[in-house]
């Protein structure tokens, strides 16, 4: 077309599926084999049923799985998060030996292949939040980037899970920092490829470039999965809200219930505070640096030198965990840390869930 | 023993039972793949269990078991004028263990439902503390012995140990272990100290609570939610009693 010739309708474009990320489907059938081509060549995790709760609900877990019969794709969420995968609860840092009036320092990443198949958005979000910190921050962590660049991500779109508030927070929806991501659009799968290494492997089982009709179904498909969204939780404004309401008596209220147990932040696929302790070997001829996951919910994580805890209460350690979430995150990364998840919600005994807690401190300050 | 170019005596320890089973000293004797090195890092002078030799220069005295018998607080009284530092193995030692659920019942009724016509000399269960001053406190049943490992590292480097203040839901999570509560079973996970690494949750049990109270634990939210959770408040006080570790603590009426 040239310059300056008026068109009529739309603007000529690419073909769709073209842009940024690239958009394939892939056959329902092969799905099983893209899953079972991926097991054969790493490690896979994937999310499995562990048992059943006390209302007779499933739980789930994101658990190592070697046979694809093992893997729930039906799952709801999972009661913890597969943080583990990239934060593991303890991680050696460094083993340093002495010997012969010396010695030698040995540094060593994880960096056996490993897939997580079956990821949903949310949780795709909270890596994308701990590659901010971990990998694009001042200090990236070589721990972390080892893990999270040969780990393979394999994401699906599903219902919403109930309790969930990702739709506030814009994790329902996710468009980068997975390998592929699926979509149900009927016969087949509409495949968001995220890496080239994720698209070598659905060209081997077929996949093809999409259609409009392919389009229409995958805009159809998610525009249903928006409408079952039940929470409407607004986070507008959240951060100045959370410093208006600092000495807000809600957090006495929820303080109170507080068991200080850290049930929230090890479940929360975000949460990321840790220590660093040495470890010295039975025969003091090793040392070691550990890193462990702690959280700002235990009684003694603001405990410093000499002894003093800056948050002696279950109240201000519960209040510094949300302005995390919701106020500090931001400040330093122009987004909240929350996804949305509501695992913490779930998993906390004393019933300490986000929802109730922002809603109150909105209704608090409300007009 | 020599760390970063510094040398420390190994501390001359012994190791004494008293009304126990002698499980945590068993673990003393236990996890073969240190034990070598652990008990090059001591000087074993007194250990019934282990060696054969019963020295009387000893500076840190491990004590085990609960306090029952006149000739016990004796014999402990003069352990302790010995000792530098008098360590409670185990929670027999620290809280009174199983034993001291025989106070909440009439000493004669007890005796005579285990002794029968030969009864024995016997006194309400004490645990180290109450009877002597105790310099540190390892609670388990029994111990861990990654835990009394990294005490004794402590103990040769002359370096303060803190056990963990958290309680044992940290470690379940750190073990991949669905919560026992959610899944309708009672559990003192929430308000027990951690550092046993949450083995029993991980089996398929709840925390009876052997290493005692974390620090600062929220009982009144726990009693709540346990009862919300459909538990009696007997049940609840009979699992807080097991080990003794919460002496003193009843919910509701009397236990």
């Amino acid at each position: 077309m040239a310059c300056g010739t008026a068109t009529r309708g739309r603007p000529p474009r690419r073909p769709r599926g073209e842009g940024f990320t690239l958009y394939k489907t892939l056959r329902k059938e092969a799905f099983r084999s893209v899953v079972e081509a991926i097991l054969a060549g790493s490690e896979g995790v994937e999310p499995r049923r562990v048992g059943t709760d006390r209302h007779g609900k499933p739980i789930h877990q994101f658990l190592p799985v070697e046979r694809f019969e093992d893997i729930d794709f039906s799952y709801d969420t999972t009661e913890f998060s597969a943080k583990t995968y990239f934060l593991p609860f303890r991680e050696r840092l460094s083993t340093y030996r002495f010997s012969d009036g010396d010695w030698e320092q040995e540094t060593r990443y994880r960096a056996e292949p490993r897939a997580l198949i079956g990821l949903h958005s949310c949780d795709i979000h909270a890596l994308l939040k701990l590659d901010k910190v971990f990998a694009r921050d001042w200090y990236p962590s070589p721990y972390y980037l080892s893990r999270r660049r040969n780990t393979f991500i394999l994401g699906i779109d599903h219902d919403p899970c109930e309790g969930a508030f990702c739709r506030s927070l814009g994790t329902d929806t996710v468009t980068h920092g997975f390998d592929l991501f699926l979509t149900d659009i009927g016969e087949s799968y509409f495949a968001a490829v995220g890496s080239d290494r994720g698209l070598s492997l659905i060209d081997r089982f077929g996949a093809r470039p999409i259609t409009d009709e392919d389009s229409h179904r995958y805009v159809a498909e998610r525009k249903r999965i928006a409408a079952l969204m039940q929470n409407d939780l607004n986070l507008n404004n959240l951060p100045n809200l959370l410093d208006i309401e600092f000495k807000s008596p809600i957090w006495e209220k929820w303080g109170a219930k507080c068991l200080s147990c850290g049930t929230c932040a090890m479940v929360c696929p975000t949460c990321y505070c840790h220590g660093v302790y040495e470890r010295i070997s039975m025969d003091f001829q090793e040392g070691a640096k550990i890193r462990q996951l702690h959280a700002c919910t235990l009684v003694d994580f603001a405990v410093v030198a000499g002894g003093h805890n800056f948050r002696p209460t279950p109240e201000s350690r519960l209040k510094y965990r949300y302005y995390h979430q919701h106020r500090g995150f931001v400040e330093q990364h122009e987004e909240p840390k929350c996804v949305g998840c509501n695992r913490c919600g779930r998993a906390c005994l004393a019933g300490i869930a986000p929802v109730d807690v922002i809603r109150e401190l909105q209704e608090e300050v409300a007009p | 023993m020599r760390y970063l170019h510094i040398d420390s005596p190994r501390p001359r320890i012994a190791v004494f039972d008293f009304t126990d089973c002698e499980g945590c000293e068993l673990q003393l004797a236990n996890k073969e793949e240190t034990l070598v090195p652990f008990l090059n890092a001591v000087e074993i002078v007194n250990f019934r269990e282990i060696a054969t030799g019963a020295g009387e220069d000893y500076e840190i005295a491990f004590v085990e078991g609960a306090i029952s018998r006149s000739d016990e607080v004796e014999r402990l009284k003069a352990i302790r004028g010995k000792a530098r530092l008098l360590v409670a193995l185990g929670s027999c030692a620290c809280f009174g263990g199983v034993n001291r659920m025989k106070n909440a019942y009439d000493l004669g009724a007890a005796n005579a439902e285990i002794y029968g016509r030969t009864p024995k000399e016997t006194l309400p269960v004490r645990s180290v503390k109450e009877v002597v001053p105790v310099d540190l406190e390892i609670p388990g049943c029994p111990v861990s012995k990654d835990e009394v490992e990294r005490i004794v590292r402590h103990l040769v480097l002359d370096v303060p140990f803190a056990f963990h203040a958290y309680p044992v839901c940290v470690e379940c999570k750190q073990r991949f272990t669905t919560c026992l509560m959610e899944k309708g079973q009672l559990c003192l996970g929430p308000i027990v100290r951690a550092g046993c690494e949450a083995p029993c949750p991980a089996g398929g049990l709840g925390c009876w609570g052997c290493r005692g109270p974390a620090e600062a634990p929220n009982l009144e939210e726990f009693f709540a939610l346990a009862r919300e959770r459909g538990f009696t408040d007997q049940e609840i006080n009979e699992r807080m009693a097991f080990f003794g570790g919460f002496e003193g603590v009843v919910v509701g009426g009397t236990r």
